[in-house]
């Protein structure tokens, strides 16, 4: 019996490893998504050559655009940019956590579905739609029910005066709007995400509603709605067509948030087309790479903030 | 007891306060559609209005027939570019989930997600307008298959993943080869989520503004051929809206309205579609 098993098992070859041909094609063909991001960097790169060459890090810091005298200068750009996106996020993350905080546990679960699926919709309402109406309904009532107003009992404060319906606090009010429903569906998830027994155990203490929401739900939520906002910042940093539409395309560092400025993506936008010669585009598409550059950045520390709270619940769940 | 009523009483606060917020969070999203209707509306009801194209200001009977057929080719020509590349990429990420190759693709895929649409924009004009020296839909229909490829990719993913290690155990168990269980196997079995993510990859498509600017540009004319620039609906929008003619601007809000209920349309029914798939993945 013994001999038998052993002479079989003699005769029976050694599996053969047969090479997975499938997971070679199909990891050559999802190749495609990091390549396209490492070209896309690099072509911008090479595009943006002879400005990077002419005026290296200046260009950063330079303030003055003119394309006569070939004078380009960042910093104006860079600014309304930056400024656009964080006073939006000034603007949306507090609202957007109060709706993600209702959404998450109050109510009925069908008006909170209901709610769910609406706020995600809104997500995909496109962009130029929030334009045309932020220049012909938002913009012109901030301007009368916000702008003149605040400007009329708190004018004396420099960057709170010169009121004006193209500016960038009005840009800044759009971004809002459009972050909103992103936030909130995110910081949602996030919330939800919260183990049940952190939120059972404050309750059995005898914590209000308020005090365990407050102390302990989002507390534990805070690195996936930092994460969250962070996502939100990279979509405010890069949106283009609405924020073009309302911001007024002035490129100075404005003296006030309520006066027109301009931001990276909308100098592209709007000047694109008509720049000639070679420093002119070079310069536009450097202010591209810029703005690839931060929003490349902005989103890598969101994804990772959001992947390591994901995975700290799933510890604790 | 006097101190648990004031905490009591500070909760409701609080809560109404949330609660006051989210309404508040509600009301410019609500007006935002509202305007959209009421203002499209009337353009819309104009039967000429789909069928015409760009009548010049003082000429009536001016139409977006050239934007929505632009919108289809260059959205048509972006997924049959996105599409298959995507679904086959969403296939290798999810069944070779542990590759270290895997983990690389999902990275690139959700931070080209949030890559700004003007910088592909730029990008596409370098690739494609720069050699060839003029405008095109072609240009514009890569650089909508860039936004597009990831979203495919990431609900793909997400689909197959759904699908339970058995079917795929005993497709093996049967002998079938890798490449017949994932594509003949899994896939059709995780369809309706695959058919979800393209859904909504050719929304977010149909309303991008910003990467054409450079490359598809816009035509007033009606055109069908992709190597020639090509109008399309956001791009309609923008252009018109920034006109100082309100017969022009009221096209706009028009072209607004079609495009905010193909988009919505879409959406809603890539939500039918994957609610089936979620039922059909509880059965197996």
């Amino acid at each position: 019996m013994a001999a038998a098993v052993e002479s079989t098992s003699a005769v029976i070859p050694p599996v053969r490893r047969v090479p997975d041909r499938f997971r070679t094609v199909t990891a050559a063909v999802a190749a495609v998504a990091p390549v396209i991001l490492i070209v896309i960097v690099a072509i911008l790169y090479q595009q943006a050559a002879p400005s990077i060459r002419h005026f290296g890090l200046g260009f950063l810091t330079g303030t003055e655009w003119n394309p006569v005298t070939d004078t380009f200068g960042a910093l104006p750009a860079i600014f309304g940019t930056l400024s656009t996106a964080l006073l939006s996020l000034v603007l949306a993350v507090p609202v957007g956590v109060a709706v993600a905080v209702v959404l998450a546990e109050q109510g009925q679960a069908t008006l909170r579905g209901i709610l769910g699926t609406g706020i995600e919709l809104l997500a995909a309402i496109p962009s130029v739609v929030y334009g045309i109406w932020a220049l012909y309904v938002l913009a012109p009532w901030s301007y009368q029910h916000l702008e003149l107003p605040i400007s009329d009992r708190l004018g004396f404060i420099g960057w709170l005066s010169q009121p004006g319906a193209r500016s960038l606090f009005n840009a800044s009010l759009v971004l809002a709007v459009m972050i909103l429903p992103t936030l909130s569906a995110i910081s949602r998830e996030v919330i939800r995400a919260v183990p049940r027994g952190l939120k059972e155990n404050a309750v059995a203490l005898g914590a209000t509603w308020w005090e365990t929401t407050w102390r302990v739900i989002l507390p534990s939520a805070r690195a996936g709605i930092f994460g969250a906002t962070i996502l939100a910042l990279g979509r405010a940093l890069g949106e283009t067509i609405a924020v073009t539409m309302v911001i007024g395309n002035r490129y100075a560092i404005p003296p006030s948030i309520f006066s027109p400025a301009y931001t990276l993506a909308s100098v592209i936008a709007n000047e694109f087309n008509e720049a000639t010669g070679t420093l002119y585009p070079a310069a536009l598409i450097e202010l591209g790479l810029v703005l690839i550059l931060v929003t490349l950045l902005v989103n890598i520390v969101a994804l990772l903030l959001v992947r390591s709270t994901s995975r700290e619940a799933s510890r604790a769940a | 007891m006097n101190r648990n009523v004031r905490r009591q009483f500070a909760s409701s606060i609080w809560l109404g306060v949330m609660y006051l917020l989210t309404v508040l969070a509600l009301i410019p999203l609500g007006l935002v559609l509202w305007f959209t209707v009421s203002k499209g509306l009337p353009s819309v009801l104009h039967p000429e209005f789909f069928t015409n194209s760009f009548r010049p200001f003082g000429i009536p009977g001016g139409g977006i027939a050239h934007a929505i057929v632009g919108t289809a080719i260059l959205v048509g020509l972006a997924s049959l570019m996105a599409i298959p590349i995507g679904i086959l990429g969403g296939v290798y990420v999810a069944e070779y989930a542990v590759d270290p190759w895997a983990s690389w693709v999902r990275l690139a895929s959700d931070v080209l997600v949030g890559t700004p649409s003007i910088a592909i924009g730029l990008f596409a004009y370098a690739l494609v307008v720069v050699p060839v020296h003029h405008f095109s839909g072609i240009a514009g229909s890569i650089a909508l298959a860039i936004l597009m490829l990831p979203i495919v990719i990431r609900t793909t993913e997400g689909a197959v993943a759904l699908i339970p290690n058995g079917l795929r155990e005993s497709g093996l168990a049967l002998g079938l080869p890798r490449w017949r269980v994932s594509l003949q196997l899994i896939l059709p079995t995780a369809a309706p989520g695959v058919i979800t993510g393209a859904l909504l990859a050719v929304a977010r498509a149909s309303g991008e503004t910003a990467p054409l600017l450079f490359t598809s540009l816009g035509n007033t004319l009606f055109k069908v051929d992709p190597t020639q620039a090509m109008q399309a609906l956001p791009l309609t929008i923008y252009q018109y809206a920034l006109l100082p003619y309100k017969s022009l601007q009221d096209q706009a809000w028009g072209a607004a309205l079609v495009l905010v209920v193909m988009v919505l349309g879409i959406n809603l029914l890539s939500r039918w579609v994957l609610r089936r798939q979620i039922r059909l993945a509880g059965q197996l």
